[in-house]
C-alpha cells in the first residue's frame, strides 16, 4: 500500500479545506511544516464539495482548490462534487 | 416558455418569460466543449509540415482525443484563478517592501540562498515558458496544447514574480544585480543552464518527458518546498509567497505531466522504452542539478528546515516510490542509478559546499565555514561517518584561516562534459575516492562525474560534444581574458563585493548595521 498527498497552504483560506479532508479521510496523517501541511493517506484522499461547503459556511466550488495547493502526489480525479487523488496499483 | 417565480411574503406567481433556462455545464462537459472539435486536418498545406516536430522522436500516436486533463480546467476558471494568486502575492509583496521585511530575516547569510536562487533558478523558469510554449505549438490535440500554453503563462509568471520579489533585496545586498547575464556566463551557473538548453533542444515529447514529468512530478518538490518552507523559517515571508504562489501551479504542472506521460505510454508498447530511457536520463540530469539545493539546505539556510537527506527521504522515496509502483503497469521501472542518490545522500551537499568554498573567488555568493554547532548539526543528521571524513576538512580550512592563510583553489577544475558539475564527486562505494568516468568519441577523449552521466553521453554523443563547458571557454580565452579578475568583469561579478567570505563583506556590514540599530532600540 502507497501513500497518497496533497499539500496545502497553512492559511485561513485553507483551514476547512484541511478540515473537510481529515473528516472525510479517518485514515490520514497530516504532517505540519513551516508554511504548510501535508496530508499523506493510504492509497487515496477525496475532498467531498459538501463537506468543504460545510466547514466554511459558503459555496465553494472544486476549482477553487487551486488557490491552497502546493503539491499532491498520485493520480487526480475532479468533477464538480470531489476531488479525489489516488494510485492505480 | 412559463416560468414560475417564487417572492418572499408574496407567494408563487407564475409568468411568460423569453429567458433560455439552462442548467449550470458540468465540469467535465466544460472542458468537453473546450477542448474537442477545436483542431481540422489542414489542407492547404500537410499536416506533418504544419506540425514538423512531432514525428521524429519515434513516438507512435493512435488516437490524439485519449489525452484528458484531469483537473478540466478551462480558461475562464485558469485566468480568475491565477489573477486572485497574483493579487494575494503582490498584496504581501507591497506589505514587505513598505515594511522593510528584508530587516526580519534570521541572519544576512540567509540572503546567499536568494542569489543562488535568482541566478540558477528564475532564468531556468523562463526556459521552462519557452519549452512549454514549444510543446503547444508543435502538439496536435488542444487538449495537451492548452494545458501546455497553461503552464507557458504560468513559468513566466514565476519567472516575472521571482524577479519582482527578489528585487527587494537588491535595494540592499549584493550579487542580484545582473543574475540574467550571470546565469549565461558564470562557470557553476552553467549547470541549471545547460540542463535546460538540454531540455529545450529535444523534441516535444521528451520535454514533457523531462520536464513535465521526470522533473516537475518526480523532483520539483525537493527544489521548491524546501527552498520556500526554509524561507518561512528564515523570516522571508516574501520569498515564502511567491514560492507557494509558484508551487500552487506546479500541482497543476506535475498532473500535466503524470498524464502525459500515461498517455504517451498507453498509444503504442514502442513508446515504451523510448520513454524509458528519457526517464533514466532526465531523472539522473535533475538529480545532478539538485546539488545545489542539497548545499542550500544544508550550509546556506542559517536556520534549517530538514536535511537534504531527510528531503529525498519524504519527496523522493515516499512519493517516488508510490509513482513508480503505478506505472510499473505500463512496463516502466525505476529510473537507472536510482540507487547511487541513495549513497551519496550522507555526502552530497558537504562535496558541493567545498568545492564552492574553494572557489569563493569566483562566485557570485558568499561561502562560510560551518560552526560548531552547525557541524554538530550535519553529523546528527548524516552519521558517525561525517565526523570522521568531513569535520577534520572544515576544521583544518578554520586553522588555515586563523593563520591568515585562507585556503583558495587556484587551478581551474575539470568539468563534467554533461552535468558540468567540476569533477568532485566521490565513488558511489568509496567516499573517499575522485569518480573519473570517460569516452573516446572521435578520437576526443570526454570526462564524466558518474556513470549517470558517461550513460547520458554514451547515447547521444553528437549533442553533448557541442556543450558550452565554462572552464574550456576560459581557456580558449572566450571569457574576458586570462586572468581571474577579467573573467569576474566578463561575469559581471564585482570583484570585493559580490563575491569571497561573508565574513568582512558588504552584506555582512549591511546587517551588523541593522542589528546595532536593533540593538541600539532595545536599549
Amino acid at each position: 500500500m502507497s501513500n497518497v498527498s496533497i499539500t496545502l497552504h497553512n492559511n485561513d483560506e485553507a483551514r476547512g479545506l484541511i478540515a473537510a479532508i481529515q473528516k472525510d479521510n479517518p485514515n490520514s496523517v497530516s504532517h505540519v511544516y513551516p508554511g504548510m501541511v501535508k496530508i499523506d493517506c493510504p492509497d487515496r484522499i477525496v475532498i467531498f464539495r459538501e463537506s468543504v461547503e460545510l466547514e466554511i459556511g459558503r459555496s465553494w466550488t472544486v476549482n477553487e482548490i487551486h488557490l491552497s495547493l502546493i503539491s499532491l502526489a498520485g493520480n487526480v480525479d475532479e468533477d464538480d462534487d470531489y476531488f479525489a487523488i489516488h494510485w492505480n496499483h | 416558455m412559463r416560468m414560475m417565480i417564487i417572492l418572499p411574503f408574496i407567494g408563487i406567481i407564475e409568468r411568460e418569460t423569453t429567458m433560455n433556462v439552462q442548467k449550470k455545464i458540468s465540469l467535465k462537459d466544460r472542458y468537453r466543449i473546450l477542448t474537442r472539435g477545436l483542431d481540422w486536418e489542414t489542407s492547404y498545406q500537410p499536416m506533418g509540415k504544419v506540425f514538423p516536430d512531432v514525428g521524429f522522436e519515434g513516438i507512435k500516436i493512435r488516437n490524439w482525443d485519449d489525452f484528458n486533463d484531469p483537473f478540466r480546467l478551462t480558461m475562464d476558471a485558469y485566468w480568475r484563478f491565477q489573477a486572485e494568486k497574483e493579487r494575494k502575492l503582490y498584496a504581501v509583496l507591497d506589505s514587505f517592501s513598505q515594511n522593510n521585511g528584508q530587516t526580519a530575516i534570521t541572519d544576512g547569510r540567509y540572503v546567499n540562498t536568494l542569489k543562488l536562487f535568482l541566478t540558477g533558478i528564475s532564468p531556468d523558469e523562463y526556459m521552462a515558458h519557452r519549452g512549454f510554449a514549444h510543446v503547444g505549438r508543435q502538439i496536435p490535440n488542444a487538449g495537451l496544447r492548452i494545458s501546455a500554453q497553461m503552464q507557458a503563462l504560468d513559468e513566466l509568471r514565476h519567472a516575472q514574480t521571482q524577479i519582482h520579489t527578489i528585487g527587494q533585496y537588491n535595494k540592499h545586498f549584493s550579487g542580484l544585480h545582473s543574475f540574467r547575464r550571470m546565469h549565461d556566463r558564470v562557470w557553476y551557473l552553467s549547470v541549471p543552464k545547460s540542463f535546460f538548453d538540454d531540455a529545450v533542444t529535444a523534441g516535444p515529447f521528451e520535454y514533457m518527458v523531462a520536464i513535465g514529468f521526470s522533473f516537475e512530478y518526480v523532483l520539483t518538490n525537493l527544489l521548491f518546498v524546501p527552498f520556500m518552507s526554509g524561507a518561512a523559517y528564515n523570516g522571508d515571508m516574501a520569498t515564502v509567497t511567491f514560492g507557494f504562489s509558484a508551487q500552487s501551479d506546479e500541482a497543476r504542472h506535475m498532473t500535466l505531466g503524470l498524464e502525459a506521460i500515461k498517455f504517451i505510454l498507453e498509444q503504442h508498447e514502442d513508446n515504451v522504452p523510448i520513454v524509458q530511457h528519457w526517464i533514466d536520463k532526465w531523472f539522473w540530469r535533475g538529480y545532478r542539478v539538485l546539488t545545489l539545493v542539497a548545499m542550500m539546505m544544508d550550509f546556506m539556510l542559517p536556520r534549517r528546515i530538514m536535511s537534504w537527506k531527510d528531503a529525498w527521504d519524504i519527496y523522493f522515496n515516499d512519493a517516488g516510490g508510490a509513482l513508480f509502483g503505478d506505472l510499473a503497469r505500463y512496463g516502466i521501472t525505476l529510473p537507472k542509478y536510482v540507487d547511487v542518490p541513495a549513497k551519496e545522500v550522507n555526502r552530497l551537499s558537504t562535496e558541493a559546499w567545498s568545492i564552492f568554498y574553494q572557489y569563493t573567488h569566483a562566485a557570485a555568493f558568499h561561502t562560510w565555514l560551518p560552526t560548531d554547532q552547525e557541524m554538530d548539526w550535519l553529523s546528527a543528521s548524516y552519521g558517525p561517518d561525517w565526523d570522521r571524513l568531513y569535520r577534520p576538512r572544515f576544521l583544518h580550512w578554520r586553522q588555515m584561516e586563523k593563520e591568515g592563510h585562507r585556503y583558495y583553489n587556484n587551478a581551474l577544475p575539470q568539468l563534467c562534459q554533461v552535468c558540468q558539475i567540476p569533477m568532485a564527486f566521490t565513488e558511489p562505494d568509496d567516499p573517499t575516492r575522485v569518480a573519473f568516468r570517460d569516452t573516446v568519441y572521435r578520437g576526443e577523449r570526454y570526462h564524466f562525474c558518474s556513470d549517470g552521466c558517461k550513460n547520458i553521453f554514451d547515447h547521444e554523443p553528437e549533442k553533448y560534444v557541442q556543450a558550452w563547458l565554462p572552464v574550456h571557454q576560459i581557456f580558449q580565452g572566450n571569457c574576458g581574458g586570462a586572468s581571474l579578475d577579467q573573467v569576474l568583469d566578463w561575469y559581471g561579478i564585482e570583484k570585493g563585493v559580490d563575491n569571497m567570505d561573508y565574513a568582512g563583506s558588504p552584506d555582512e556590514r549591511t546587517w551588523k548595521e541593522w542589528e546595532a540599530m536593533r540593538g541600539r532600540v532595545a536599549g
